[in-house]
C-alpha cells in the first residue's frame, strides 16, 4: 500500500514538473537534467558490478550502445507496423508504446549481450578483468561502426523523433533503477554480491556459487545500462558510435568512485556532478577538460573513499538496525 | 608469398612499436601493480617533443637531416620524457604511498597557470595565476592538509585517468588540437632485396626497437638498479626492508618507460607521421592489450605480445577487413586470456587463503 502511494505520487509529480520544467528552466538546462538522469542510471548500474559486487568491469559504454541501437533499430524500422497495432491511441500515447518497447527490447538486448561477455571473462580477476571488458566494449563499438543499417561511422540519424516526454520518462526509469537496484542489494541476492566483494574464497567456501552470481550482477547492470542507452537515444534522435568509446566507460567509472564507491547515494551524487561540472563548462573547450582532470586528481590525493565515502546515510541506517534485529 | 613476407615486416615493425610501448605498461604494473593510463600520452608526448626538437631552427641548421641528428632528436625527446613520466609519478601517484610535500602546490600551480591563460592570454596573466595556485597550495600544506595515504588500487587507477585527461587536453592547449606533420628526421628510401621491396623507415623502426630492448634486458638483468627493479616488483615490502629506495627505483622504472614511450612515438611517427594530442589513446590502448597479452609484469612478455599484436593487426588488415583493425587486438586478447588466463608468459596465479 505504502509503495502503490510512494508511485502513483512520483508520478503524478514527475508528469506535473514534466509540464512546467521546460518553461522553468529553459531548453538548454532542461537538457542537462535529462543527460544528468541518463547518468544516474548508468552509474547507478555500474555500480552494481564495481561497487557491490567488486568485478571491475571498464567495459559500460557497450552494453549503453547495445541497448541504444537495439531499441533505435526497432522503432526506426517497426515503426508503422507498431503505431499500427495501437491506432487508437492519441500520438501521445502511441510516442509512449514506441519508447516502452524500444526500452524492453534495449533491456533484452543488452541482458543478453551482458550474459554473453559475462560468462567468459568472469572466470578473469581483477585487472584482466577489467581489460578484457573494455575489449568487449570496444568490440561492440567496432561491430556497430560497419553495420550500415544502423548508419556505420556516419552515425545513425534517421531515429524518428518521440514526442517530448522525456523529462517523465527518463527520471521514472531513475526511480525504477534506484529501487530495483537498493531491493536486489538488500535481498539475500546482494549479500551475496557483497560476500563476493569482501572475499570471494570465503564466499565460495560458504555455498555461494560465485560465478552464477557474479554473471547474474552483470546481467543486471547491463540491462540498465541498455534502458539508459535506449532513452538516450530517442532523446537525442541521432546516434553515433563515437559516444560509446571507452571514454564514456571511463566517465562512468569516475562518477561511481567520486561518488564513493558502493554507495547507491554516491553514484547519484556523482553523477549529477560530473554530467554538471561537464556540461556547464562546456563553452570553455579544452580549459573546461584540464581543469576536471586536475581537479579529480586531487580529489582521489585527498579522499579517495569518494565524496559520499562512508557517509552513507540510508545504508547506515540499515545496518543499524539489522545490527539490532 | 611475396605479399606474405612484406606483411610479415610491415607487422614485425608496427609490432616492435607495440612492444616499445607495452615495455612501459609492463614495467610500471610490476613494481606499483597499476595499469597507468597516462602512458598512452606520455607517448603522445614524446612524438611532440621529437617534433618541436627537429623542427627548431639551431637544430635544423647545425645538424640537418643526418643519422647523428635523428638520433639526437631522439635521445633528447626520450630525456624529455622520461622527465614527464617521473613528474607524474612524484605528483600524481606517490603521494598516496608515501608521504610527500608539495603536491597541491604543484597542481593549483598548473591549475592557476591554465586560468591565467584562459581569462588573460598573455604570458604575465598565465605567471600570475600559477604563482597564485602555488601559494594557495603551500599555504593549504602548511595548514595540515596532506593527501592521504591510500590503499585503494582504484583510487590510484582513477588518478591514473586523470592524469591522462590532463595530458591530452594539456596537450591541446600547448601543441594546439590540429593535427601536425612530423618532420623526415631520416630520409625514406626503398631497399630491393629480390622481389622485396624494404622501406627503411621501418626497418629502422625494428633495429630500434631491437637495440632499445637489447639494452633494457642488460638493465634489468646485469645491473645493479635492474636488480632492485626486479626486487621491487617481486615484494616491495622486501626490497625496503633490505635497504632499497623503493621510492627512487619506482620513479627510475618511470623513467625508463617513459623514454621507450617517447622512443615509440618518435617510430611510429616516422611511419605515420600525423601527429595530434589524442594519437595516444588508441596505440596505448593497444600496448597494453599487448603488455596483458604477454602477462603483465613480464618483461619478455609485453615484447612477445606486441609482436604478436602487431602481426595479428596487419594480417587481418592485409588479408581481412581494415574496418575491424581496431577490433582485432581485442579479440586476440579475449581469445588467448579464455585459454591463458595470466597471459601467454604470465605466472599461474595461486590463491592462498
Amino acid at each position: 500500500m505504502k509503495r502503490a502511494v510512494f508511485w502513483l505520487v512520483a508520478v503524478l509529480l514527475l508528469v506535473g514538473l514534466q509540464m512546467q520544467l521546460g518553461n522553468w528552466i529553459g531548453p538548454y538546462y532542461y537538457k542537462i537534467v535529462i543527460l544528468a538522469g541518463i547518468y544516474i542510471i548508468l552509474a547507478v548500474s555500474l555500480n552494481l558490478i564495481n561497487g557491490i559486487t567488486g568485478q571491475f568491469s571498464i567495459g559500460h559504454a557497450g552494453f549503453y550502445a547495445v541497448g541504444a541501437y537495439t531499441s533505435a533499430s526497432l522503432v526506426t524500422y517497426g515503426e508503422s507496423s507498431i503505431r499500427g497495432m495501437v491506432e487508437f491511441l492519441p500520438r501521445i500515447g502511441q510516442d509512449a508504446v514506441l519508447l516502452l518497447l524500444g526500452i524492453l527490447a534495449a533491456a533484452i538486448a543488452a541482458g543478453i549481450a551482458g550474459l554473453a561477455v559475462g560468462i567468459p571473462s568472469l572466470r578473469l580477476r581483477g585487472d584482466y578483468l577489467a581489460i578484457v571488458t573494455l575489449g568487449f566494449g570496444e568490440i561492440i563499438r567496432v561491430v556497430i561502426l560497419n553495420v550500415d543499417a544502423v548508419g556505420g561511422a556516419r552515425g545513425f540519424s534517421s531515429i524518428p523523433a518521440l514526442s517530448d516526454f522525456f523529462f517523465f520518462w527518463v527520471f521514472l526509469f531513475v526511480l525504477i533503477t534506484v529501487s530495483v537496484i537498493r531491493n536486489v542489494v538488500n535481498s539475500s541476492y546482494g549479500r551475496a554480491f557483497i560476500s563476493i566483494r569482501d572475499d570471494e574464497i570465503a564466499a565460495e567456501a560458504m555455498g555461494v556459487d560465485t560465478t552464477r552470481f557474479k554473471v547474474l550482477s552483470f546481467v543486471i547492470s547491463s540491462m540498465f545500462a541498455g534502458i539508459a542507452g535506449s532513452l538516450f537515444g530517442h532523446y537525442t534522435a541521432y546516434l553515433n558510435p563515437n559516444s560509446f568509446t571507452f571514454i564514456t566507460s571511463f566517465y562512468l567509472i569516475i562518477m561511481i568512485v567520486v561518488g564513493g564507491l558502493g554507495s547507491i547515494e554516491g553514484s547519484i551524487l556523482g553523477a549529477i556532478l560530473i554530467t554538471l561540472v561537464l556540461e556547464l563548462f562546456r563553452s570553455l573547450s579544452e580549459f573546461r577538460l584540464v581543469g576536471f582532470s586536475i581537479l579529480l586528481v586531487l580529489v582521489m590525493l585527498y579522499r579517495p573513499q569518494g565524496l559520499m565515502g562512508v557517509w552513507e546515510l540510508l545504508r547506515l541506517k540499515r545496518r543499524t538496525v539489522a545490527a539490532k534485529s | 608469398m611475396i605479399t606474405f613476407l612484406q606483411q610479415l615486416i610491415n607487422g614485425i615493425s608496427q609490432g616492435s612499436a607495440y612492444a616499445l610501448i607495452a615495455l612501459g605498461y609492463t614495467m610500471v604494473y610490476g613494481v606499483l601493480g597499476l595499469i597507468n593510463f597516462a602512458h598512452s600520452d606520455v607517448y603522445m608526448f614524446g612524438a611532440f617533443m621529437g617534433y618541436y626538437i627537429a623542427n627548431n631552427r639551431v637544430v635544423q641548421e647545425r645538424l640537418g637531416t643526418s643519422v647523428f641528428a635523428a638520433i639526437l632528436v631522439m635521445m633528447a625527446a626520450m630525456a624529455l620524457s622520461a622527465g614527464l613520466g617521473i613528474l607524474i609519478e612524484r605528483f600524481a601517484y606517490r603521494p598516496g604511498r608515501t608521504q610527500t610535500r608539495f603536491t597541491l602546490a604543484f597542481w593549483l600551480g598548473i591549475l592557476g597557470a591554465v586560468f591565467g591563460d584562459l581569462f588573460t592570454h598573455s604570458a604575465v596573466g598565465i605567471l600570475v595565476g600559477a604563482l597564485i595556485g602555488i601559494a594557495v597550495g603551500v599555504i593549504v600544506e602548511l595548514a595540515g592538509i596532506h593527501p592521504v595515504r591510500q590503499d585503494s588500487r582504484l583510487a590510484l587507477l582513477i588518478i591514473a585517468i586523470g592524469v591522462s585527461l590532463f595530458l591530452e587536453n594539456g596537450g591541446q592547449l600547448a601543441f594546439g588540437a590540429d593535427p601536425k606533420f612530423f618532420p623526415e628526421i631520416i630520409p625514406s628510401a626503398s631497399l630491393n632485396v629480390g622481389a622485396l621491396n624494404l622501406d627503411t623507415q621501418k626497418l629502422i623502426v625494428l633495429l630500434v626497437s631491437i637495440i632499445l630492448m637489447v639494452l633494457l634486458n642488460l638493465l634489468v638483468n646485469y645491473t645493479k638498479t635492474g636488480k632492485a627493479m626486479r626486487a621491487v616488483s617481486y615484494n616491495i615490502d622486501a626490497a625496503k626492508l633490505m635497504g632499497i629506495n623503493t621510492d627512487r627505483i619506482i620513479a627510475f622504472t618511470f623513467g625508463v618507460g617513459s623514454a621507450l614511450a617517447a622512443a615509440g612515438g618518435i617510430l611510429v611517427s616516422l611511419l605515420y607521421p600525423k601527429i595530434d594530442p589524442l594519437m595516444g589513446v588508441m596505440p596505448g590502448l593497444k600496448a597494453f592489450v599487448a603488455a596483458v597479452l604477454g602477462g603483465i609484469g613480464n618483461i619478455t612478455g609485453a615484447m612477445v605480445g606486441g609482436l604478436i599484436l602487431g602481426f595479428a593487426e596487419v594480417m587481418a588488415v592485409g588479408y581481412g577487413s581494415s574496418t575491424y583493425r581496431d577490433a582485432i587486438a581485442f579479440i586476440v586478447l579475449v581469445l588467448i586470456l579464455l585459454f591463458k588466463p595470466g597471459g601467454i608468459m604470465g605466472k599461474g596465479t595461486v590463491e592462498k587463503v
